[in-house]
């Protein structure tokens, strides 16, 4: 028979092992909390590490010297803009060059070099037979050489640039040149086929299109809904059934929105493609869901004594709703809203399959013009060869996380500024 | 012309607006008692403009071209489509179309020329009749609304009842979107069986729709069975729940059991960040370091792994689903009431003990629903897998190689391609019917045991 001394024993003989089970357990637990925090920052870094290279843009400033032989005012916008280039930049090439050869080093300027120029000059032809200094990108792989993405220690061969044209730059580096400039490009310019020119303009102006159509139809309608379901609708078959219905939708894949949006909105009503308004409206059916929870949480949340104060002052049901209860609502429905928009934000399977994801060098001007989104822009610059495209991928990742989070912190200090515990 | 209308319809509803509001206050001044306050009667015309004229111009957008071209083919175009089949129709409809906007390719036919104008000239009438409807019925129903200002005129309970049914037209609209979704789903992938068998589709273990270019070789290679894709799918989900399962199981109970305030506090929305990152980011962190990565890590222990390996995607995704379980769990795990918990304690369990033997098993089902939800969220996820996943099909359990997945089907066989008459495109729809279909089945099961859990402690 166990007396008590037995049973204290046993329990102190098995306490080192349970102990260290304890330990065991809490060590799985930490490790789990601290590589999920790893991934988090491994992600973020390396997003930075290659995004922040699309950051700055190498240019190259040399004086242009506009040959009248080679511009004439009466021809323009026409005229031999390259070659004027050309013969500007070679002013600093030291020996002869083949023809062949100036051809190959000429490459050193942008694509754009030449169109900026003519700009320039269009819109004063009084330039034409003067000197003016210009300041333009170089090409996407003397960019990369000078962000030492392109090892020189590489053989030639494997190499994007050979011998000589490093030597060429290095030589327009030492007479100062070259430089490093912050890139505005990247927020200012259009989508362009050549890296060094893309920039994201009309991604985020068709993604401001794009979300102010989703906020003008997600943002009354969710609020209908929500007060509908929350505050007036009795409980029968019917709004039980929206309710399923809401729930589902907020797990339905948001592929299948695509698929919605692509067959009802372009193949039956007859919407254009491509357009930041179908892309809204898809987005918006996708956030309705997200505002209709949030606001009914915030609805829950003003306590009945405020329904049953207005009451008994004689409101109507509907004053009690909209002149108090949802005034008091409102920082929380701001908050789901915008937690829900910044979501619509990053969404991109529905935009590429209504064919947000087109080559577009013009920003949109209205929502009906066809147009790119910010992630859509992202996804067809990472699916470009040209390793150019895969910094500026990064750095507009950088720009969509920048949105995301100013709009996650605009809603924290929403709830914090307005929140009020009753 | 349109913008005009929209204009007008902000006007016109303002209009009657303060026409009504300053006539029930005239009422209200020389002393007579509204049943109604005069805010209420303003309200009522503004309804009253503004509902039903948006309607009518949304309308009216919507059903003018199909009705114009419908009128053109029935007229000026009939003696040129006689035996025309729709393609063709739709093609030169397509031409007409865009001759009437102003964009002119190539050298069309002298009758399609004039169509296109006749389009046009079309357009502009009826987008002014748009406009004409739009002020003549505004201002009849402003002065419907302004007969209506009684003293007597119950303006509250008529503002009120349209408030209502505005309402419940809001929440009509998530049935509608459900709707929507099936029949869109339904009619095309209708359209798609009447092409291939669904039996094929079902049971058919090729999947190759890129190769076939027309219609009657599509039917007869019948290379549209969905099983190797719906087979990646699943290994790159459970290559998923292999990570995010343990880690968020985990890091939940850490953060449940043995974690302090400080930690709890800081650790959770640092974990939320992580369901906030796009997955299009995601996508792009897979390609850009954890396909490297593994591949790197291939070689140095000389195993083959695929450009595409599922690995990284799967593996990414994970990442991406940590949040989501343990969250999940924590909820459950929060839920077990307290006495359990302290009668554990208070007989001489280790918290861990109480937290393996007692708390957890309470919490399961909870959990397993939180799971449930999970693998619903990682079947249905498009874009980490579209950019890190494989395009080909391939019948294969290994995740070292390349599989693709259903979402990567429906992203690649719908970009670029508009037409609705190809297997191609209608395959996509069909994918995504089982698609819904699938993780339609999951949520509900999910909820269910959500659902039915809570009931046992509450």
């Amino acid at each position: 028979m166990k007396t008590e001394m037995d049973t204290i024993n046993l329990v102190k003989r098995s306490l080192p092992r349970r102990n260290r089970n304890q330990i065991i357990l809490k060590g799985l637990g930490v490790s789990a909390i601290v590589f999920a925090f790893l991934m988090l920052i491994i992600l973020i870094s390396s997003l930075v590490t290659s995004g922040y290279k699309a950051l700055t843009q190498t240019h190259i400033e040399f004086s242009v010297y506009i040959d009248p032989a080679k511009i004439k005012p009466e021809k323009l916008p026409r005229g031999n803009f390259k070659g004027v280039l050309q013969d500007s930049i070679f002013v600093h090439h030291e020996g002869e060059l083949s023809k062949s050869g100036q051809k190959q080093l000429a490459k050193i300027l942008s694509n754009g070099a030449q169109f900026e120029l003519r700009d320039r000059v269009v819109s004063d032809p009084g330039l034409i037979g003067q000197s003016i200094t210009l300041k333009v990108p170089t090409s996407d792989p003397y960019d990369q050489l000078n962000k030492n993405l392109i090892d020189r220690q590489t053989e030639e061969e494997f190499r994007r640039l050979k011998d000589n044209e490093i030597v060429w730059f290095d030589s327009l580096d030492q007479k100062g040149l070259i430089s490093k400039p912050i890139n505005w490009g990247l927020i200012l310019n259009t989508d362009s086929r050549f890296p060094e020119l893309a920039g994201l303009r009309g991604a985020l102006i068709g993604s401001f299109w794009a979300l102010l159509v989703c906020f003008l139809i997600s943002f009354p309608l969710g609020i209908g809904a929500a007060i509908y379901l929350e505050e007036f609708a009795t409980k029968n078959k019917f709004s039980n059934f929206i309710e399923v219905n809401i729930n589902n939708l907020a797990a339905v894949p948001s592929v299948v929105f695509g698929l919605l949006a692509l067959a009802v909105f372009i193949g039956w009503v007859g919407l254009p493609r491509s357009a930041p308004l179908v892309g809204g409206m898809t987005l918006a059916l996708m956030t309705m869901p997200t505002i209709i929870i949030a606001t009914r949480a915030a609805l829950k949340a003003v306590p009945p004594s405020i329904r049953e104060a207005a009451l008994g002052v004689g409101a109507s049901r509907q004053q009690v709703v909209f002149g108090h209860v949802l005034p008091l609502a409102m920082p929380g429905i701001l908050t789901g809203t915008i937690i829900g928009l910044a979501q619509a934000l990053g969404e991109t399977a529905p935009l590429l399959l209504i064919g947000m994801n087109a080559f577009i060098t013009s920003a949109p001007g209205t929502p009906l013009d066809t147009s790119t989104a910010l992630p859509t822009q992202i996804f067809i610059w990472a699916d470009s060869p040209e390793r150019g495209f895969v910094s500026r991928a990064s750095a507009a990742i950088l720009v969509l996380l920048t949105f995301l989070i100013t709009m996650n912190a605009l809603a924290i200090y929403l709830r914090n500024k307005f929140e009020r515990t009753w | 012309m349109t913008t005009l209308a929209f204009v007008l319809l902000i006007i016109f509803a303002s209009l009657g607006c303060v026409i009504n509001h300053r006539s029930a206050v005239s009422i209200r001044n020389s002393g007579i008692r509204l049943a109604s306050i005069t805010l209420y009667h303003g309200l009522f015309a503004l309804f009253l403009v503004f509902i039903p004229i948006l309607v009518l111009i949304l309308l009216w957008l919507v059903l003018q071209e199909p009705l114009l071209e419908f009128y053109l083919l029935r007229s000026v175009l009939a003696e040129y489509l006689v035996e025309a089949s729709k393609g063709e129709t739709d093609l030169v409809l397509a031409e007409i179309r865009s001759i009437a906007n102003g964009t002119i390719f190539g050298a069309p036919e002298e009758w399609k020329l004039a169509a296109g104008e006749y389009l046009a000239s079309l357009q502009d009438l009826f987008s002014k009749l748009l406009v004409l409807t739009v002020s003549v019925l505004a201002l009849i129903l402003i002065f419907v609304a302004r007969y209506k200002v009684r003293s007597e005129f119950r303006a509250r309970q008529n503002v009120e009842r349209i408030v209502t049914w505005l309402m419940i037209a809001c929440s009509v609209v998530a049935i509608f979107t459900t709707l929507g979704i099936i029949a869109s789903l339904l009619v095309e992938t209708g359209r798609f069986f009447s092409l291939v068998p669904i039996t094929e589709f079902l049971f058919g273990l090729n999947w190759e729709p890129q190769i076939p270019m027309r219609e009657d070789q599509v039917a007869a290679e019948g290379a549209f069975g969905w099983i190797p894709v719906f087979v990646g799918t699943l290994v790159i989900t459970a290559v998923a729940l292999f990570i995010s399962v343990p880690v968020g199981l985990m890091s939940a109970i850490y953060l449940n059991e043995f974690a302090n305030q400080r930690i709890r506090s800081f650790s959770k929305p640092v974990l939320e960040i992580l369901a906030g990152v796009p997955t299009i980011v995601y996508g792009f962190f897979a390609i850009l370091v954890v396909t490297p990565a593994f591949r790197s890590f291939g070689d140095s222990v000389g195993i083959d792994v695929s450009p595409n390996t599922a690995l990284a995607a799967g593996g990414v995704m994970g990442i991406m689903l940590i949040p989501f379980i343990s969250s999940f769990t924590d909820d459950a795990l929060s839920a077990v009431p307290k006495s359990l918990r302290d009668g554990s304690l208070a007989l001489g369990a280790t918290p861990s003990e109480t937290m393996l033997k007692v708390l957890f098993p309470a919490a399961i089902p909870g959990i397993v629903g939180g799971i449930l939800l999970a693998v619903s969220r990682a079947i249905g996820e498009t874009m980490i897998v579209v950019m890190a996943a494989g395009l080909i099909a391939k019948l294969t359990l290994n995740p070292l190689d390349s599989v693709t997945t259903v979402t990567v089907q429906i992203v690649t066989l719908l970009i670029g391609d508009t037409s609705f008459d190809n297997p191609k495109t209608l395959a996509a729809f069909a994918l995504g019917m089982m698609l819904f279909i699938v993780t339609l089945i999951i949520n509900i099961f999910a909820l269910r045991i959500v659902q039915k859990y809570r009931e046992i402690y509450d």
